[in-house]
């Protein structure tokens, strides 16, 4: 049987991705990451057996909350995605496009949508990381998607305001 | 046939994209969106947008695992014989994370709230640790009071803890202010020798952190943040020593996250 800490270490390189998924911030995420670990090695008492994998995205989602709680007092948080330098290794053009649009999104929804489409997360798990119904999430993931389509059709940097 | 005739709902789209639609409304969905092009032209849209995110990230996936996440290095606390000779990796850890962070957030006053928490908590250790006569308003023997008083100003549950197996008993405590103008409990402990160490909690808007080092003039400090409660552990003593006490509160104060 997998013990409690290989079992964490197989999930470092996903939690990686949704961090910086979440962050648009290799930095950063990798910040995030580092702290949801030492929490979950740290909370391992707390942890009662479920999904390890779900209670890990939990950690980093709060986590991640609490940063944009406290950069949100702060002005300078308009310039979301605008900042850091063109990424080398991005693919194509529609990686950013997809980047600009995600930024776009509430917290929550871009959250949702998230764990859903990058993670593979079950509608399920994802309310039990956020907290909420299964109903709320599909209700985060439909705003999501309309949001981004709404975004990539048009183009326009209009909705990128702050929230 | 009859649950064919059923209109399809805008979650029953998106669960079909997701995977989460049950496999008995399946075939009624394609038909669906055989016949409603707008529909099909969401839906295709949606798959779009996930593989997009998918092609943007997951690359990071599978890019190697930097040091600073290696989770061997922060498994010292099931193998307490390894400590003494991770101390100096693990403080070097933490000291390049904190540059790194500083670096990173230079133009943030987040972490300026931090390091000046952090500043006035060893200012205070450098003024009572010396103290002789006066060193804490409340001592231990009146524990209970004191927690109880400390916790009613600071603001949340508190609780001295206990570092007797580090060889360190409780003096006691005091009220002081944070630079912002709030409370801030702080405990001093002493050993045998006369050595004292202090545990200075704030309540702090800043985010969760890793353990920090700063050291300024013979005495050190280890500081972290926690659900919004910063913690300062101050010594003149050694860093491994300093180290050592750091953890062990950390192990003892209550996590405040958990699981709903």
């Amino acid at each position: 049987m997998i013990g409690f800490k290989e079992e964490v270490q197989l999930a470092i390189p996903a939690l990686r991705r949704y961090a910086r998924a979440l962050t648009h911030d290799a930095d950063v995420a990798d910040d995030l990451v580092q702290d949801t670990l030492v929490r979950a090695l740290r909370s391992q008492h707390l942890f009662n057996g479920g999904e390890l994998r779900s209670w890990l995205y939990t950690i980093l989602t709060n986590l991640n909350r609490n940063r944009l709680r406290s950069l949100a007092r702060r002005p300078t948080i308009t310039a979301i995605g605008d900042n850091d330098a063109p990424d080398a290794s991005s693919p194509e053009a529609g990686g950013r496009d997809i980047e600009r649009a995600l930024a776009t999104l509430l917290e929550d929804q871009r959250t949702a949508l998230l764990l859903v489409v990058l993670e593979g997360l079950s509608y399920r798990e994802v309310a039990e990381v956020q907290g909420v119904p299964i109903g709320t999430v599909m209700s985060r993931v439909a705003r999501a998607r309309l949001q981004i389509r709404a975004y990539l059709e048009n183009e326009r940097p209009m909705l990128r305001r702050v929230k | 046939m009859k649950d064919n005739d059923l209109p399809v709902t805008d979650d029953e789209l998106h669960a079909y994209v997701d995977g989460e639609l049950p496999a008995d409304r399946r075939a009624a969905v394609e038909a669906w969106l055989a016949a409603h092009a707008d529909d099909a032209a969401r839906v295709a849209a949606w798959r779009l947008q996930a593989d997009a995110i998918r092609a943007r990230y997951s690359d990071v996936a599978g890019q190697p695992i930097p040091p600073k996440l290696q989770l061997a290095r922060m498994s010292y606390a099931s193998r307490p014989w390894k400590l003494a000779a991770a101390a100096g990796v693990i403080l070097a850890f933490f000291l390049g994370g904190f540059v790194g962070w500083m670096a990173r957030d230079t133009a943030d006053d987040v972490p300026d709230a931090f390091e000046r928490l952090a500043a006035q908590a060893l200012n205070a250790h450098k003024v009572y640790a010396v103290e002789v006569r006066h060193p804490v308003e409340v001592a231990a023997a009146d524990a209970e009071h004191l927690q109880q008083w400390l916790s009613k100003r600071v603001g949340y549950p508190l609780r001295a803890p206990n570092l007797e197996a580090q060889g360190l008993h409780l003096v006691g405590g005091r009220l002081l202010p944070t630079p912002t103008g709030a409370a801030a409990a702080f405990f001093m402990y002493e050993n045998p020798s006369g050595e004292r160490f202090t545990l200075y909690c704030a309540r702090t808007k800043s985010p969760n952190s890793a353990m920090h080092y700063n050291a300024a003039e013979k005495a050190g400090a280890i500081y972290w943040v926690d659900s919004n409660v910063a913690y300062v552990v101050s010594s003149a003593g050694e860093r491994k020593q300093l180290w050592k006490v750091a953890r062990a509160a950390y192990e003892q104060i209550e996590p405040r996250v958990s699981r709903q």
